[in-house]
């Protein structure tokens, strides 16, 4: 059995946990980084990359706006641009309804600054030739963009373990406790077990983060979500925006190599850690992505993924402190939305074990709203036995 | 209620004797092949209306061929045929098809499946692999097949394995110039390998022969040669390569040489098109005499997934002879899990001649060794990956700079192997490069994951109305398979 002692133990090296550890290290804390797999292997690695603040839920604004100014500056904080570029996120309607909703959408984020302007008619026409039947505007979100999360992922969670993080890949951790002094993990590395000591515990576990919660007497409704992705050959460059549809599932952007990324519909499940795109995802993407894009009928797609994503039913996720244990944060629940905001609510979980408090208001992501009402303080006196985990 | 008819994927050696079996025993399967005539590569068949005699096709294999050809034209009208047609996804109880044809979708419902998709071959790249005029052994072979023309008139052969030889046996014999057969193996090899293979004397017999006959027509054959580069910008001019001295390790290796040529075929043994396997949730492992993970068969055939049974080349390279032998095999395997009565003898005898097949391939693999220095020569700017052009030093680098050290995830920093092959054409050199570069055994970098589609499909394709899929509970077992 080896031992480690931290500051700051974050379990999971996704977009969320590596963020903060990033904020964390620069700080000058010990922070380590205990990942099961490699990070950004499983969510933060595998979604859509679009960065997109429109269509967000108000509340979400403040943090996405926050995020926003982060990705601006993506290339001197962890090294790459990450294919990031504000290309621009297009929500097409297609219906008067649909473009009611839009124009809702606009007026309620108006006074966060996302600068959506709203297109439709003739100059829809004019501006997207590209575009199928059926669409009779949409709103545009200039700033907004995407970027490669195969590359962004990582790049955090190594920009993290150059400013000191240690980063621990391939070790899962196996139960999680407090002992009344320190949070206790012990974790599977290789053939060894590793036991990590810390004051502060940040969970950020992604769709397995109920564990961590619920070693703690925290249990949450969160389940698990399997986007299913699908990218074309490459193509000369036809589409400027990213394109989402109000009300449909289907999404697409043009990367810079020139591939179509698509996605919608949900992925199979090979096992808990592991899923899919699935056969009726497919073959229900494919003519909704034809009808859509014209241009595309007779492209080839080459390949099709899927990964495992933490969902909570009120489509929020849960960013801030334990409601039964001090010294725990709980960073998890993102609802496939989480590429965008990820580095703003690492960042703030950060602010939050360096001044006790965040820059932003993360009252509505607090776990207490999944608990019993009244659920008791914590009694920072009694020692947690350790809990299995898994 | 009736069980849905059993599948055969691919009508190569392999699956034209699985149909064969499971016909003799009364049970009609369903055959998918991607070509439009039965026969694989291995005993492919020119358009109709092609006169070439099936002699100078397929010259010693001209018995082999016919007999495959003539056992699927008799089962032909008894069965579910469906050539032309891809299968590019399996979910447990479906496979995806596309008619190539009419570039339209269906689905499958399958309860037992016959994986027998074959090989293509194992490219390990030079510089200047992508000059027209470049092609793989294989494909060098197809072209002479299915068409009747060679791919240049000055042809040179280089690579190694029992390709590299019947290629230029079957070139020069129909009238191409070989300028030269370049051999990275040597003699040495052979020699050490000959106990392994005179249990096979008659392939032993033919391998000696092509050698021979090449030699008596002056056809140059340079063993211990490895490709330095092809030369030429709209189509190779000349090959230039150059003798290693492999006997003693430090030896100076022999000047350049150089031979003008209009054509080179290349390639390094066969690698197992495994995607179909992988999608059906079998089990892989890392085969060391094939250096690449394989999925997991018994000696009956049958795979990790019950109702998967995998033969011939696509789960392993053992040639054409044993795929005929183990889709055979699995056809027995398939009907003996249906219940149905079997030769038993028959079964004993056929695991008895692919032992000794297996034993002679053993043999064969001393006698071409994968050309293990192949990743420590190869030069920053060589391109590995043609799909996306990333060359040697861009993979060298994420090692270096980004940690890399398992396959998915240089794929995912580098974009190797995630152009139109998926992997297909350049994950085994990928893998030589990752391996070399990260100081790890080549089975410690893993292998690319399989996802739909196993081929490229048109977006646009028609696709049916979708009709609910009865749902049915398979077991897929957990793969070794990180990030």
């Amino acid at each position: 059995m080896k031992r480690l002692d931290t500051e700051v133990l974050i379990i999971g090296g996704g977009i969320v946990g590596a963020s903060a550890a990033l904020v964390l290290a620069k700080a000058g804390r010990r922070v380590t980084v205990l990942e099961r797999d490699l990070c950004g292997a499983r969510s933060s690695g595998i979604n859509y990359g679009g960065v997109r603040r429109q269509g967000r839920p108000e509340v979400q604004l403040p943090l996405s706006q926050r995020a926003h100014e982060i990705w601006g500056n993506l290339q001197s904080l962890i090294g790459t641009t990450g294919e990031y570029e504000r290309s621009g996120h297009f929500k097409l309607a297609r219906s008067e309804a649909d473009m009611q909703s839009l124009i809702a959408y606009a007026e309620l984020s108006r006074p966060y600054g996302l600068g959506i302007e709203l297109i439709s008619g003739e100059r829809l026409r004019q501006q997207c030739p590209w575009l199928g039947g059926a669409a009779v505007g949409g709103s545009l979100c200039p700033e907004d963009g995407q970027a490669n999360p195969r590359l962004v992922s990582p790049a955090f969670a190594r920009a993290a373990a150059a400013a000191g993080t240690t980063l621990i890949e391939r070790c899962e951790v196996l139960q999680v406790g407090h002992d009344g002094r320190d949070f206790v993990a012990e974790a599977r590395q290789g053939d060894d077990t590793l036991q990590v000591r810390a004051e502060v515990l940040i969970n950020c576990a992604g769709a397995w983060a109920n564990r961590v919660a619920q070693a703690f007497g925290e249990t949450v409704p969160l389940t698990s979500g399997h986007p299913s992705m699908v990218v074309t050959e490459p193509i000369a460059h036809f589409l400027p925006w990213s394109l989402g549809v109000e009300g449909g599932s289907i999404y697409c952007r043009q990367v810079a190599r020139g591939n179509v990324v698509l996605g919608g519909g949900r992925g199979y499940v090979l096992d808990e850690q592991r899923a899919r795109a699935s056969h009726d995802s497919i073959l229900g993407l494919l003519p909704q992505a034809a009808a859509l894009l014209p241009a595309l009928r007779h492209v080839h797609i080459i390949r099709t993924w899927s990964g495992v994503e933490g969902y909570l039913p009120d489509q929020h996720p849960v960013i801030g402190p334990s409601t039964t244990q001090l010294g725990l944060l709980h960073g998890f629940g993102f609802c496939g939305a989480g590429f965008q905001i990820g580095p703003a609510a690492g960042e703030a979980l950060a602010e939050l074990v360096l001044h006790g408090r965040s820059t932003i208001a993360l009252d509505a992501f607090s776990i207490g709203r999944f608990l019993p009402a009244g659920a008791d303080a914590p009694d920072l006196l009694s020692s947690h036995a350790e809990r299995k985990i898994s | 209620m009736t069980r849905p008819a059993p599948v055969i994927v691919g009508a190569g050696p392999a699956g034209v004797r699985a149909a064969q079996t499971l016909l003799a025993h009364g049970l009609h399967p369903i055959v998918i092949d991607e070509a439009a005539q039965a026969g694989g590569q291995i005993y492919r068949q020119p358009p109709r209306g092609f006169l070439r005699s099936r002699k100078t096709l397929y010259g010693f294999e001209a018995g082999r061929a016919q007999s495959v050809h003539g056992a699927f034209q008799a089962l032909r009208e008894a069965i579910d045929y469906r050539p032309n047609t891809l299968v590019w996804n399996a979910q447990p109880g479906l496979l995806d098809l596309m008619d190539g044809m009419a570039q339209s979708a269906s689905t499958l419902d399958w309860d037992d499946i016959i994986v027998a998709t074959g090989a293509t071959d194992r490219v390990l790249p030079f510089p200047g692999w992508t000059t027209p005029g470049v092609y793989t052994l294989g494909g060098s072979q197809v072209a002479l097949k299915f068409q009747g023309c060679a791919i240049g008139r000055s042809v040179v052969l280089a690579g190694n394995g029992p390709l590299l030889y019947l290629v230029a046996y079957q070139y020069a014999k129909s009238g191409a110039h070989v300028a030269a057969v370049l051999d990275s193996s040597s003699l040495a090899d052979r020699i050490a390998a000959l106990p392994a293979m005179l249990g096979q004397p008659a392939l032993l017999a033919k391998g000696i022969y092509y050698l021979a006959w090449l030699k008596l027509h002056g056809v140059p054959v340079h063993t211990h040669a490895q490709v330095q580069r092809v030369e030429g910008d709209a189509r190779v001019h000349a090959l230039v390569w150059r003798r290693e001295n492999l006997a003693r390790a430090g030896g100076k290796p022999g000047l350049e040489q150089r031979i003008e040529c209009d054509a080179v075929g290349f390639g390094y043994a066969l690698r197992s098109e495994t995607q179909l396997a992988d999608l059906l949730g079998c089990r892989f492992q890392f085969d060391a005499l094939q250096r690449a993970h394989l999925p997991v068969r018994d000696r009956s055939t049958r795979s990790s997934v019950p109702g998967v049974y995998l033969a011939g080349d696509g789960a392993g390279i053992m040639g054409a002879d044993a795929a005929e032998l183990a889709g055979e095999r699995a056809a027995l395997a398939l009907l003996q899990d249906r219940g149905i009565t079997v030769d038993a003898a028959r079964v004993a005898q056929i695991e008895g001649a692919l032992a000794r097949i297996g034993a002679f391939r053993l043999g064969l693999e001393r006698a071409f060794p994968f050309p293990e220095r192949w990743a420590a020569t190869a030069s920053d700017d060589l391109v590995i990956c043609r799909c996306e052009n990333i060359r040697a030093g861009e993979l060298r680098a994420a090692v270096r700079e980004q940690g890399a050290a398992e396959m998915n995830r240089l794929k995912a920093l580098t974009r190797v192997g995630m152009g139109r092959c998926q992997g297909r054409m350049c994950g085994a050199a990928a893998a030589e490069i990752l391996a070399h570069a990260a100081g790890l055994p080549v089975q410690e970098v893993g292998r690319l994951r399989g996802q739909a589609p196993i081929k490229p499909i048109p977006l646009g394709m028609h696709v049916p109305a979708p009709e609910p899929v009865a749902a049915r509970v398979i077991a897929l077992h957990a793969q070794e398979d990180a990030s």
